[in-house]
């Protein structure tokens, strides 16, 4: 019996690269950058994905639709393993992806400003915390408000443009 | 020898369990108790934030707990330790089954338990466990944006107007008395502490003091005296509002047992 052709990674990379983020479908996967290695386990494709956040429900979701488009193109033992070290950051978001965001309503996370860095800072010195600024991703606008630090996803925060007067979303830094 | 190496290894096991127990039992708890805002909450930025805490908590929950049920090895899944344990069987602190109450005294049993957990997930990060090393680095940067939150709000209440800041501060005053047990090791964190896999119960006190008296001060809030500090939640005993979270979030476990959606 011959032994099926197994399809080379780049070209897996390229499917994953089609799996839509189920909340904010106009971004892959890899965009995200939760995909952090693909292999061949003798027969089986191993995927391994890290969770955005740890309560994430889309990360079911994600996962049976990797499942579901490497089945598409053919592979038919596919197993996915969890990694959670190193823990997903936001700079792991490709520029593409960033572009995608921003040209979709949703504010991209301005670089270093995780609310762990703020804090620990502010722990050791005991003061402030670097002011964060977001930009409008419809006008451009830095002068913005924070709304909530909790949005429609857990990823997200909620913004206002005091500019233009928009609310918007902010995918915010960790 | 080997039989002494095996008895420590056990006994190592047990303390581990006891321990991510406990760290599972704290975010499953106040998890449950945050989402019990949800749709009642005074606003509507108010409520989605707390039901995003709460995801985060329950979250953090499914790792704990997963991870608990690995180290015990009798093959009990995360699910199992939530929905099919006793109250005798949680180590959760006391604090996270306080009754939520209004909307200013949540806040602040989310501030005070937020800045402890920062602290020890930021101690946890360099466990020579590297399991739990890996889920502390995950839940940290989640709590850190609890922490930024409830701390912001209990200093925008408490620096507020009168009513929010008496509100606030009874708030305090009644929770106050519950924060010490965060700082009390019980004979599984002493074995635990020695073994480098997470810090002392002790060891964070300072910080959390310094952290909490700069809110405090920030809100205009009084720091209350130490005087009694309740205790037993580490070992099992406790309060009677955990067996009505428990009766609530088994139930359905309980009447139907493996039923899944």
């Amino acid at each position: 019996m011959a032994t099926a052709i197994r399809p080379s990674i780049a070209d897996v990379w390229h499917w994953l690269s089609q799996v839509p983020d189920p909340e904010i479908p106009v971004i892959s996967v890899t965009d995200l950058g939760i995909v952090r290695n693909v292999d061949w386990d003798g027969e089986t494709l191993v995927v391994t994905v890290t969770p955005t956040y740890s309560g994430c429900p889309a990360t079911a979701v994600i996962n049976l639709d990797i499942e579901r488009r490497l089945k598409e193109n053919g592979i038919e033992s596919v197993r996915l393993e969890r990694q959670l070290s190193p823990a997903w950051t936001t700079d792991w978001i490709s520029a593409e992806g960033r572009e995608k965001l921003e040209s979709y309503g949703i504010a991209a996370p301005v670089e270093g400003s995780g609310a762990e860095g703020r804090l620990l800072k502010r722990i050791e010195g005991l003061s402030g915390g670097a002011a964060l600024t977001v930009s409008c991703p419809r006008c451009g606008s830095a002068r913005t408000e924070k709304v909530s630090q909790f949005g429609s996803t857990p990823c997200k925060a909620s913004y206002r443009c005091r500019d233009c007067l928009e609310p918007f979303d902010y995918f915010k830094c960790i | 020898m080997v039989q002494a190496t095996a008895m420590q290894a056990a006994v190592h096991r047990a303390a581990l369990f006891d321990f991510l127990l406990g760290m599972g039992d704290n975010t499953l708890i106040l998890g449950h108790r945050l989402s019990e805002w949800c749709g009642h909450a005074p606003a509507l930025e108010e409520d989605i934030a707390l039901a995003n805490t709460a995801l985060d908590l329950i979250g953090q929950t499914q790792l704990w707990l997963g991870l608990a049920g690995e180290v015990e090895g009798r093959g009990r899944s995360a699910d199992d330790l939530a929905y099919l344990r006793d109250a005798r069987d949680f180590r959760n602190l006391l604090l996270t089954e306080r009754p939520n109450g209004e909307y200013g005294r949540t806040l602040m049993r989310q501030f005070l338990f937020d800045a402890w957990h920062f602290l020890f997930l930021k101690g946890l990060r360099v466990s020579s466990e590297p399991r739990i090393a890996g889920i502390a680095e995950k839940a940290s940067k989640e709590v850190a944006y609890h922490l930024e939150r409830s701390r912001d709000l209990v200093i925008r209440l408490g620096d507020g107007t009168a009513e929010s800041h008496a509100r606030l501060q009874e708030a305090l005053d009644d929770l106050w008395p519950y924060t010490g047990e965060m700082f009390v090791s019980e004979a599984h964190d002493l074995a635990l502490a020695a073994a480098g896999v997470a810090p002392g119960a002790e060891s964070l006190k300072a910080d959390w003091e310094a952290l909490a008296a700069e809110t405090l001060r920030a809100a205009t809030l009084e720091k209350p005296e130490d005087r009694y500090m309740h205790g037993g939640g580490k070992r099992g005993l406790h309060t009677e509002h955990l067996g009505y979270v428990l009766a609530e979030m088994q139930f359905l476990q309980r009447a139907y047992p493996g039923a899944s959606w």
